[in-house]
């Protein structure tokens, strides 16, 4: 169980060799990588740069994960966030969720995005083509998938 | 928290950028007793304020990294911060 924000990109081979090693109780891993898009409402990107809050990233990401693990039989869990400036197709998140068999292991990997999603302080400001920028507005969509997870079960 | 507390306020994204600073110690006037007064008072503190916080209702609060509502008290409070929504992932 960790969770990781930095500038560095990720390899997702690599960060699943280190979670599953010596390891054979995990019957499912699943994995979603988030990604750069290069365009975005018709408009051209050159680049994505990602702010965040210091402290308050890494406890939040902490919380969801443990609300996660509260919810499913994980065996093992990974958050990786890149911030910085990052351009078109580049990785932005990565997140691996462990568990004996893949229900869990999907139901818990959406979770952990739709929670981070709408908790966990990151900014993102788009780079277009003419060189102008603009912060990337909140999402209704992303505060309708995270009610989901309350309505059936609190 | 007594009239002479010092706080440190943070600021994120845009508002980070409207403001021109990331942080500030501050020490605040006694009769603010909520988010919601502390988010109004910001708007008085001069054009670049008023134009960061013109709009309270979409501005988010964290006091000591945590996320909080309008409607919390800011008594203890160390260090406080204001962001957009947030867009990570």
């Amino acid at each position: 169980m960790a969770v990781r924000v930095q500038t560095q990109d990720f390899d997702i081979a690599a960060e699943i060799a280190t979670l599953t090693a010596g390891r054979i109780d995990i019957g499912a891993l699943v994995t979603f990588t988030g990604v750069v898009r290069g365009s975005t409402s018709g408009r051209s990107l050159v680049s994505m740069t990602l702010e965040h809050y210091p402290g308050m990233t890494e406890a939040e990401l902490e919380g969801i994960e443990a609300e996660a693990r509260a919810r499913w039989p994980l065996q093992a869990s990974l958050i990786v966030h890149r911030i910085g400036e990052l351009t078109p197709g580049a990785n932005i998140v990565l997140v691996v969720t462990a568990s004996p068999h893949r229900h869990a292991a999907f139901q818990a990997a959406e979770f952990l995005m739709d929670y981070l999603k709408s908790r966990a302080p990151f900014w993102k400001k788009e780079t277009y083509s003419g060189g102008e920028a603009a912060w990337v507005d909140a999402r209704q969509a992303d505060d309708a998938a995270l009610r989901r997870w309350t309505t059936s079960q609190d | 928290m007594t009239a002479t507390t010092e706080i440190t306020l943070r600021y994120f994204a845009w508002i980070r950028e409207k403001t021109g600073r990331a942080e500030e110690r501050v020490t605040l006037p006694p009769n603010l007793t909520t988010v919601a007064d502390l988010l109004a008072w910001q708007a008085t503190r001069g054009p670049e304020f008023a134009d960061a916080f013109a709009k309270p209702t979409i501005i988010r609060a964290a006091i000591d990294q945590r996320h909080v509502k309008p409607a919390t008290a800011l008594a203890g409070a160390r260090e406080i911060a204001f962001f957009p929504p947030v867009t990570g992932g």
